[in-house]
């Protein structure tokens, strides 16, 4: 395997292509709006959309941190069910070890919905 | 260019055009309309769109849910004294050069609710109406007409000078006053700077 010099020259060159693919209609475009469409913009037009309505508030505001809840419960099952499933398949030929290992895990996850459920977290408020 | 040299280069299979009509061509067959139904004219509407009458073909099929990206305002049916004020500020939310057709007789005049106190005698006391359809409500045959006689108005613009777009001429305003709610009508009742009533004299 030699010419590997011009192997990576092919690469560059896709590279810059690659790069001038994306950049060139971009700036073309740029250029186009600034020549023949130039911006006006102004409070009502910048201002946030909401179906002609003025918009009423900050629309970056705090949500409310007792989801935190659901995410916790969504990664255990999660989790769970992404390493049980291959866990079952190949269940008969694991060592002791690994086996070991995945009751370790499957006691951590266990033990995480353990939490939730003390905290009340799988009732349906 | 000649336009006889034109069609002879075009006979001979050499196609010859500007830059400025490439453009424009682009431009009048992919106007994005705003979905701005307010009455029963935009069933009337939404049947050109649809598979009957397919306003697809004649390149305006992509209703927009955003002004953002939108260029033309079709304003289907009734304008109430409560939705005018919404109907401004989308039009200044729109991306220039826009236009606007105004479909039916309540959206060019008031229609049959003209007599009401709670309805606007047309959508052009406020924004600039490029294309007016009369009918109550018109067919899609009639707004398929407004919509290439707006597809041809654009084929004639030009890229810079005085027959440019309108939103993008740099004396006209990049965005028009939205009207408020008065005590008993909006205010101000109408945009003077756009609304030039046609004055009839009748002969004494």
């Amino acid at each position: 395997m030699d010419a590997t010099p011009t192997s990576y020259a092919v690469l560059v060159a896709f590279l810059i292509v690659a790069l001038l693919f994306a950049l060139v209609p971009l700036g073309v475009a740029r250029l186009w709006a600034r020549r023949f469409a130039p911006p006006k913009p102004g409070p009502v037009k910048n201002s946030i959309y909401e179906c002609g309505l003025e918009s009423r508030g900050d629309a970056w505001k705090p949500f409310r941190s007792s989801y935190y809840i659901y995410a916790i419960v969504f990664l255990v099952f999660d989790v769970e069910i992404v390493f049980l499933l291959p866990f079952a398949v190949a269940f008969g030929g694991l060592t002791p070890g690994a086996v070991l290992a995945m009751m370790l895990f499957l006691a951590l996850l266990v033990e995480g919905l353990l939490w939730a459920w003390g905290k009340g977290g799988l009732r349906w408020a | 260019m000649d336009a006889g040299l034109r069609s002879e280069l075009q006979r001979h299979g050499i196609f010859v055009t500007t830059l400025e009509e490439l453009y424009n061509w682009g431009r009048s067959n992919s106007l994005w309309p705003l979905g701005f139904g307010l009455a029963c004219c935009a069933i009337e509407m939404i049947a050109a769109s649809m598979a009957r009458y397919d306003l697809a073909r004649f390149g305006a099929e992509g209703f927009r849910p955003s002004p953002r990206q939108a260029d033309l305002m079709i304003v289907a049916g009734t304008v109430t004294k409560k939705m005018a004020p919404q109907g401004v500020r989308l039009y200044n939310q729109m991306a220039e050069p826009k236009y606007v057709i105004a479909m039916g007789a309540c959206a060019i005049s008031g229609g049959p609710f003209k007599q009401g106190y709670n309805v606007l005698k047309g959508i052009d006391r406020y924004i600039p109406v490029d294309v007016h359809i009369p009918g109550c409500p018109p067919r899609p045959e009639a707004l398929i007409h407004a919509l290439m006689t707006l597809q041809q108005r654009i084929a004639e613009e030009s890229l810079t000078g005085p027959n440019r777009p309108r939103p993008l001429r740099p004396d006209q305003p990049g965005e028009y006053p939205v009207p408020g709610y008065g005590p008993h009508d909006l205010v101000p009742p109408k945009n003077p700077e756009i609304w030039h009533p046609p004055l009839i004299q009748r002969p004494v």
